[in-house]
């Protein structure tokens, strides 16, 4: 492939290829919305998607890396409302101090991706049956804690929930955040060893270990930093909406799977960009927006475009995949 | 002596030993609780007791994970089991509160036969996107896990449709012949299943497509058509199990009518032993699983641990179930040697085939 003759014509390289479709499904629909809805055109309202989705966009990136070592992680949403609730009741109830509470969050997240990533490698047990049994466990605790919802009256929550302002435009420190996680991730799976470990053993895990490679710890390691994720995308989640509540985020885990999958990340890893899975979550919140825009849709037509939509970009990577001269 | 452990020993190690046992403990801890736990008594000529509500409670669950089995034998999964309930139930319910007349029989039985058709119809999608296009079984039905609720919601119009019935009440909340008519469907569902695996060639001829579908299909097996017909058959379950569903509760809520039964089913089937890997498939142990798991929610009731922890259990129990299952597992703790049987089946055909 590497040796091929210089090209005259740009053509862009086929793993590349979801994620310019996502790219170009994003640049169309931002597109026909400016078109047809008057104020849509508003950089605003691209910032908006990103206020929206901040804590969906750092799980989706948690959940990158798992999908791209070939797992699942079905926790996530579990695990945001796990730290929701532990941030609530850390600080209106035990009244801790701010980083204490969100390093036991963040801790407490980790730890239950450590747990599952060593019952996952040393036990031999799939990823979707005992991430099930996590997201169980985590929701579990969460009504074990507290089935109302406590709200959080912390005057730092105020402050990292207003919006800064740069001229007319307006974002939120989680942006800032959920976009420096999205750096911080890129240059990770592109750079240091972890990186290339997770696509290798996504590729092919028998590959990986004949290699030598650290097969076991990577995918330990790949569950912690979605359990890592998730609870700060908890966090950000109460800059959100400062309540601890056992109820948020229920479902969420297919929300961030979809967006995954349809920023261009095979589900058999392996293949991936965590840019695409940024792109995947920006669709998604855009639909929100059109459908918000459109005034007569109801809600659930939202799920029916995401339907839609992985449908498309699931038989897209079939056609690549089967067009690309590699067996599967 | 030497006999008696041998016994014992075989008794240990056969696959349903597990998940039965779990169940008789569950069944047991109950009735410390609660000492008259295992009464029935005929009342109105009705069968009641707490065994017989586990049962009628969990019929919906039982007949899902059956459908569930099969998928999960030939190395699928099935994740749009939720959403297939709710539009099942919410297009029954829809089609009764339209017709004229809500107790007609000839009513009731048009929106049953509606119901469980586009319950075929979207098991057939399901079937087409896996076998036909080759899409992973866990993509192919998250497509409809997202967008069935999606259309389960259009169907209801955002609302929930409340029916009255008597017809179709019957098939999740009637008695017939003082037994539960869900019951009974689901014992006939289970024997129809267990007919069709176990003394036809087709249980064989999934476990083929499961085990190597590749190599099946060089066999001589039309695994694209098993493939097909185990979504179709996953489907129709849990169109029956919606009808159930919607019946017992008199209603139809798109949002959430069957949240989750996705991954109960999934529960029970594994609980009960079949390898998410595909191959071997135990349809006892499918419904032990689906009854341990209704057991539990029960359990939390009647012992009275606030409902809310319910999960907390479920995981618990899983947990310890999958980790007692797990060869690693036991060759780790206890020390003994993983059993002979090829427990990761090794690696899915990546031999190419001359031609």
């Amino acid at each position: 492939m590497t040796t091929m003759p210089v090209r005259s014509r740009w053509r862009p390289q086929e793993r590349h290829i979801p994620v310019l479709a996502t790219l170009g499904l994003l640049a169309l629909m931002y597109g026909l919305g400016s078109l047809r809805y008057i104020g849509f055109n508003d950089p605003q309202i691209i910032l908006n998607v990103f206020i929206d989705n901040a804590f969906i966009l750092v799980v989706a990136v948690g959940m990158t890396f798992v999908i791209l070592t070939g797992g699942i992680d079905l926790s996530v949403g579990s695990v945001v409302a796990l730290t929701t609730m532990l941030t609530a009741v850390l600080l209106e109830r035990a009244h801790w101090p701010v980083p204490l509470v969100i390093l036991t969050g963040l801790l407490a997240g980790a730890a239950l991706g450590f747990g599952m990533g060593c019952i996952i490698h040393f036990f031999e047990i799939q990823p979707f049956i005992v991430t099930l049994a996590g997201m169980f466990l985590a929701r579990g605790i969460c009504y074990a804690i507290s089935t109302s919802s406590i709200p959080i009256n912390d005057p730092f929550w105020t402050y990292m929930g207003t919006s800064l302002k740069f001229g007319s435009l307006k974002v939120t420190w989680s942006v800032l955040i959920s976009v420096a996680v999205v750096i911080i991730a890129a240059l990770v799976l592109a750079f240091t060893k972890l990186g290339r470990d997770a696509y290798a053993v996504g590729g092919n895990p028998q590959s990986a270990l004949l290699m030598g490679l650290p097969v076991g710890r990577t995918r330990i390691a790949v569950y912690t930093i979605s359990g890592l994720c998730s609870a700060l995308g908890g966090v950000l989640f109460t800059f959100y909406l400062p309540s601890g509540n056992s109820l948020h985020a229920i479902g969420m885990e297919l929300t961030v799977i979809a967006a995954v999958v349809i920023g261009g990340t095979l589900l058999t890893g392996g293949t991936g960009y965590v840019w695409g899975t940024m792109l995947g979550v920006l669709s998604l919140g855009l639909i929100q927006t059109i459908i918000t825009f459109e005034g007569t849709l109801s809600s659930w037509w939202t799920k029916m475009v995401i339907g839609i939509l992985l449908f498309v970009f699931i038989l897209l990577q079939r056609l690549i995949a089967a067009r690309s001269p590699r067996p599967r | 002596m030497t006999r008696f452990t041998a016994a014992a020993r075989t008794a240990v190690t056969h696959r349903l030993f597990w998940p039965a046992a779990v169940l008789a403990v569950l069944v047991l801890g109950n009735v410390a609780f609660t000492p008259n736990f295992l009464h029935i008594e005929v009342r109105n000529g009705h069968l009641y007791g707490s065994l017989i509500d586990i049962l009628r409670l969990g019929a919906p669950l039982v007949v899902v994970s059956l459908g569930m089995t099969v998928v999960i034998a030939t190395r699928g999964i099935d994740l749009s089991v939720g959403s297939t309930i709710a539009i099942s139930g919410a297009l029954a319910c829809l089609v009764i509160s339209d017709s004229g007349d809500q107790n007609s029989v000839g009513g009731v039985l048009v929106a049953v036969g509606l119901a469980l058709a586009l319950s075929l119809v979207l098991g057939l999608w399901n079937g087409f996107l896996v076998a036909g296009i080759g899409i992973q079984p866990i993509i192919a039905t998250l497509i409809l896990m997202v967008g069935g609720r999606g259309i389960a919601q259009l169907i209801t119009d955002g609302q929930i449709i409340t029916i009255n019935s008597d017809p179709y009440e019957l098939i999740g909340g009637g008695y017939l012949a003082t037994f539960p008519f869900s019951v009974l469907v689901a014992v006939v569902m289970i024997a129809l299943t267990a007919f069709l695996a176990r003394r036809t060639a087709l249980g064989v001829l999934i476990e083929a497509t499961g085990g190597n579908a590749e190599a099946s299909r060089l066999a001589g097996i039309r695994a694209r058509g098993i493939m097909v017909m185990v979504y179709l058959f996953c489907g129709l379950c849990a169109g029956i199990a919606g009808l159930m569903i919607s019946s017992n509760v008199h209603s139809a809520d798109g949002n959430n009518a069957g949240l989750w039964y996705e991954l109960d089913a999934i529960l029970a089937v594994v609980i009960g032993g079949t390898s998410l890997g595909g191959g071997r498939f135990s349809l006892g142990g499918t419904v032990l699983g689906a009854l341990i798991i209704q057991a539990l929610s029960t359990t939390v009731y009647t012992v009275g641990i606030p409902p809310e922890t319910t999960m907390l259990f479920k995981a618990v129990v899983v947990t310890v179930v999958c980790l007692i299952q797990s060869p690693a597992f036991r060759a780790k703790v206890f020390g003994r040697r993983p059993r002979p049987t090829p427990t990761t089946p090794a690696e899915p055909a990546k031999i190419e085939v001359p031609a």
